[in-house]
């Protein structure tokens, strides 16, 4: 029986989790410079110590509303690094640990909503929620990955 | 891999490029001996050093080649061009095995038995008495220790060390029956001769360190190129630290951190500048294949090509010198295909035999400039026209409009080949633009010259470095954005009370700068974002700007300082767009996009277009209106195709603005297809085919107060000056009928119908423009059906409102129903009656001997409405 450690967030109304392991850092992004004519889902670009990070904005991924501007909270970014590329994912709040069995991991419900069901890897039940298994370099690829992917 | 193998393997690959580049020298001058001395030693040591690590494929072919080129030395053979052809295929032989090698650390199988029995053959040739029974027996490799010959062979070799050649031709020939055995004595002579190939670990030889003099010099080492990158790496970021340290010592007055940090300052300049200059290696290392190439090119056409090379010292970074390899490779290749004609044209047209290439790298203001220069045939003009029409690069239209030097830079278009066949030494077209290509995605920029009869050259210039670049940060709204300084040419402030004033030609912003119209765009507009209207007479920073031929001003709210930035590779989820080129830090460590001057260009080259067309359009106007005197009727029609052989055409004076739009930003909509222009929406129709969905639609535009309406067109034809006499209505709507323009039958199409099917509200504005003008309204009675259709058309086209009626009750139930009409044209030849009385009535007959108008002169009828209309307005 393995076990393997996640790192679970928010996004809206939904707890993701995703492998410690490809977790480089929890970082809130500071003086983001937005990017003209990039896609919706690129939240815009910013230094992190000496580093150019582009972030990618989880909800506008996702096809959620933009957090209310009211929310007092500073955004929050989980840090990827790919390819020699640093990224960051904006979500909304950062959650604990968890320590997952693989076998409890199922697979994504047959009526999830096609970009959802793309970045997902299974679902799992925690006690009081479900946690969604997010497959980051899906999540980090633009919108339209999931329809060449199909095609 | 092996440090030894890897070793070899750089200095071998070093020393064949000498041997290209000095056999091709020898071969044009084959008394320089010491070129000849130095290719030789130089094959020499490469067989000694594969006989020392153990690559018996690698030796047998060079020791065959050497062999070859001891004759020449000897003077035994005569140097001939197949002969040195034969080397230099070895040597390319060796340099694919020498690539297997470094992939795979073994010696490719096989063996070399055709080359070097050619080799060989080449040799007997020379010697035909001292060798008659040549057999070809390949030198099976596999170095068999022979320890019986072992001691006597040094002593041979030592002797043949001094006088080698002179000895070894003669000496071994005769002596030796097999040349297995032959290869087999040499390979194992080559262990005694370890003092001269341990160095090549060692690298402190005598030999080695002869044959460098003329190049590196002692003093050097070699430095793994990763090393170098890192370094440039660690420089950038503390560039970058640097910057920001110097901006917080900026904001904050008389800090004791002064001094020190203006030291660090000082350092780090240094320190970048000392970096820089180990990344700089002289383009000649990016010429040393290009003899080679010319020397190849020359045979295989047959032409007589020299190639001149100066400024081989000039030195760049090693980043950029990898960029413009390929393209300068490409370009040599060009000319001695396209560019030198052969010796009987040559000769025809009077200029020496044999062609020269000029290759030229100087420094200028930061930049290298490379020229390539060939004196042969010059762009053929008219070809380059016909085929960029033949293969739908312009059309024919922009081709006529296109001066000398705008068609030479066709060339430069994707898809575009002129060769009429395609060589071997060209490739297949997918040349010059590729070229281009290469040269910009380094910042650098390409043009060319060309005279017909005496030559073209190619001009490049790059930039000196990629990592480090002066910008020049601009600011739009909140955003901030740098602007390459390589491509800025001056500032220029704009507005109202300033010297400088932006002026509108349609709705395309222009500035007139020194007597020259200066295209210009809004940086907002280009990154579309959502910012005032822009008004004219506001305070406006322009940064005027080049790239390749285009020049353009670029508005933009402010301009702050020039930084030196370093310039960071753009993600790959961004790097799609041609807008930016990269993203940098600046000193108060916000990051901040570059943006690229090409990318922008694009964008303007479309408003650049549609402001020459315009000005075009004006002077035709205007030259129309001259003319117009001499020839009331000459009117300018644009003419286009539309679903359909036959050219379609509208007067010209309808059409607002002639565009080129993308396809692929089309929208569609429940009531079909609109376009985002210039901050609105446009609603499309067609004028006959299918509105593209990718690449670009030609579109007229209209406009009409608010409105505005797009009507595609497959091609834009032509404009012609003719008189618009349209002659028979086609019964198909959105047709007024056809003219024949300059020969041509042509269709007139029926704006009001297109445009009022894209936009029903088009047709109300239509309408109600029309009831402002007082547009006069027509009765047509006429019984016959062929003259109905004849001259309605013609009335309306001529601007008034046609109502038709069969007979004349007809026309009185109108006028009765409440219609009034300013002009009533009556059949005389078929009505019996007075059909309505109190009217201004204009009698019709299709006699010449009334008194009527005839029906057949259009322009006596249209002169009879005004005199009638003329006359009603004056009752």
């Amino acid at each position: 029986m393995s076990t393997r450690e996640f790192v679970t967030f928010r996004i809206g109304d939904q707890t993701f989790g995703v492998s410690v392991s490809e977790i480089h850092d929890v970082f809130r992004p500071a003086s983001m410079t937005p990017v003209p004519l990039s896609g919706s889902d690129i939240a815009g670009v910013l230094n992190l110590r000496g580093r150019i990070v582009t972030a990618i904005d989880a909800r506008s991924r996702l096809g959620l509303k933009p957090q209310a501007k009211t929310t007092p909270s500073q955004p929050l970014a989980i840090g990827v690094e790919r390819g020699g590329e640093s990224f960051g994912l904006i979500i909304d709040e950062i959650g604990e640990v968890v320590r997952i069995d693989e076998t409890a991991l199922e697979q994504n419900p047959v009526n999830l909503d096609a970009t959802w069901s793309w970045v997902s890897r299974g679902v799992c039940r925690l006690d009081d929620r479900l946690l969604v298994i997010m497959d980051i370099d899906r999540m980090l690829a633009g919108a339209g990955a999931e329809e060449s992917a199909a095609a | 891999m092996d440090d030894l193998l890897s070793e070899f393997l750089t200095e071998t690959a070093e020393s064949l490029d000498v041997v290209d580049v000095e056999l091709v020298r020898f071969e044009s001058d084959p008394s320089d001996k010491a070129t000849l001395n130095n290719i030789f030693r130089l094959v020499h040591t490469i067989k000694g050093t594969c006989g020392f690590i153990g690559l018996p494929r690698l030796e047998a072919l060079a020791h065959a080649g050497e062999t070859l080129l001891g004759r020449f030395r000897d003077g035994a053979l005569p140097v001939t061009p197949p002969s040195v052809s034969l080397v230099l295929a070895s040597i390319d032989r060796i340099k694919s095995i020498l690539a297997h090698l470094a992939a795979e650390q073994v010696e490719p199988a096989g063996d070399d038995r055709d080359l070097i029995a050619q080799l060989e053959l080449a040799v007997e040739g020379g010697a035909m008495t001292a060798a008659a029974p040549a057999p070809v027996v390949a030198p099976e490799p596999e170095p068999e220790p022979m320890p019986a010959e072992e001691a006597a062979e040094p002593a041979a070799v030592a002797e043949g060390q001094g006088k080698w050649d002179a000895d070894q031709g003669r000496y071994l020939r005769p002596g030796e029956v097999s040349l297995a055995e032959l290869e087999a004595a040499f390979r194992n002579a080559d262990g005694p001769e370890m003092r001269e190939v341990k160095p090549v670990a060692a690298a402190a030889a005598p030999d080695h360190d002869e044959e460098r003099k003329g190049g590196i010099g002692a003093n050097t080492i070699r430095v793994n190129v990763g090393v170098l990158e890192s370094l440039m790496t660690m420089v950038s970021e503390l560039v970058l630290t640097r910057n920001q340290l110097m901006q917080m010592l900026r904001t904050s007055n008389d800090s004791e951190f002064k001094a020190p940090l203006q030291r660090l300052s000082g350092i780090t300049a240094e320190l970048q500048d000392a970096v820089m200059k180990t990344r700089m290696q002289p383009i000649g290392s990016a010429w040393k294949k290009l003899p080679r190439i010319v020397r190849d090119a020359s045979q295989d056409l047959a032409k007589k090509i020299d190639l001149v090379m100066e400024g081989e010292s000039t030195e760049l970074d090693r980043q950029v010198l990898e960029l413009i390899k390929d393209p300068l490779t490409h370009m040599i290749r060009n000319s001695c295909d396209h560019g030198v004609e052969t010796p009987a044209d040559r000769a025809a047209a009077g200029k020496p035999e044999t062609g020269t290439i000029r290759l030229r790298a100087y420094h200028e203001g930061g930049h290298i400039i490379v020229e390539l220069t060939d004196d042969g045939a010059g762009l053929n003009t008219d070809r380059i026209r016909r085929k960029a029409i033949e293969k739908g690069v312009i059309d024919s239209v922009e081709a006529m409009a296109m001066t000398d030097a705008q068609v030479h830079r066709l060339i430069f278009a994707p898809g575009f080949s002129t060769a009429e066949k395609v060589t071997s030494i060209s490739g297949r077209g997918v040349g010059m633009d590729v070229v281009k290509t290469n040269v910009e995605q380094i910042g650098g920029t390409i043009d060319l010259r060309s005279r017909q009869g005496s030559g073209t050259t190619f001009i490049i210039k790059i930039p000196l470095t990629l990592a480090i670049i002066s910008a020049l940060i601009v600011g739009v709204e909140d955003h901030r954005f740098a602007l390459p300084q390589l491509s800025v040419l001056e500032l220029v402030r704009a507005g109202k009370r300033c010297e400088h004033k932006i002026e509108l030609i349609n709705s395309s912003r222009v500035l007139r700068l020194r007597d020259r119209l200066l295209p210009l765009v809004s940086l907002a507009d280009v990154l579309n974002l959502m910012v005032e209207p822009f008004n004219e007479n506001q305070l406006a920073s322009i940064v005027v700007m080049q790239v390749g031929e285009t020049r353009f001003g670029l508005i933009v709210d402010e301009v702050f300082d020039t930084e030196e930035i370093v310039v960071k590779p753009l993600s790959k989820r961004l790097g799609s767009m041609s807008e930016y080129s990269g993203a940098t830090i600046l000193g108060d460590g916000a990051v901040i996009m570059i943006l690229d001057p090409n990318g922008i260009s694009r964008s303007v080259a479309n408003v650049e277009r549609s402001v020459d067309r315009l000005l075009d359009e004006q002077a035709a106007v205007s030259a129309a209106a001259s003319a117009a005197a001499a020839a009331a009727e000459q009117t300018s029609v644009l003419l286009f195709s539309a679903g359909g052989e036959q050219p379609r055409a509208c007067p010209l004076s309808l059409v607002t603005r002639l565009e080129e739009l993308d396809a692929t930003k089309f929208e569609p909509t429940a009531h079909g297809l609109v376009v985002q222009y210039r901050g609105r929406l446009m609603p499309l129709a067609s004028a006959g085919g299918e509105i593209r969905r990718k690449g670009k639609q030609p579109v007229l535009v209209f406009s009409q107060g608010e409105s505005v309406i797009g009507l595609a067109v497959d091609r834009i034809l032509d404009i012609v000056e003719d008189v618009l006499d349209i002659q028979i209505s086609d019964a198909s709507p959105g047709v007024l009928g056809t003219a024949v323009l300059k020969g041509v039958s042509t269709e007139i199409i029926d704006l009001g119908w297109y445009l009022a099917k894209a936009d029903p509200q088009w047709a109300s504005a239509v309408a109600q423009l029309e009831k402002q003008r007082g547009r006069k309204r027509v009765l047509l009675i006429e019984s016959h059906p062929f003259f109905r259709n004849l001259l309605a058309p013609v009335v309306s086209a001529a601007g008034y409102d046609v109502t038709v009626a069969a007979n004349a009750e007809e026309a009185r139930a109108r006028i009765e129903a409440g219609s009034t009409f300013d002009v009533v044209l009556a059949d005389a030849d078929n009505l019996l009656d007075e059909p309505v009385a109190g009217q201004n009535v204009i009698s019709l007959s299709s006699r010449t001997d009334t008194e009527a108008v005839p029906k057949s002169d259009r322009h006596a009828l249209l002169n009879a409405i005004a005199r009638a209309v003329r006359v009603g307005e004056a009752a």
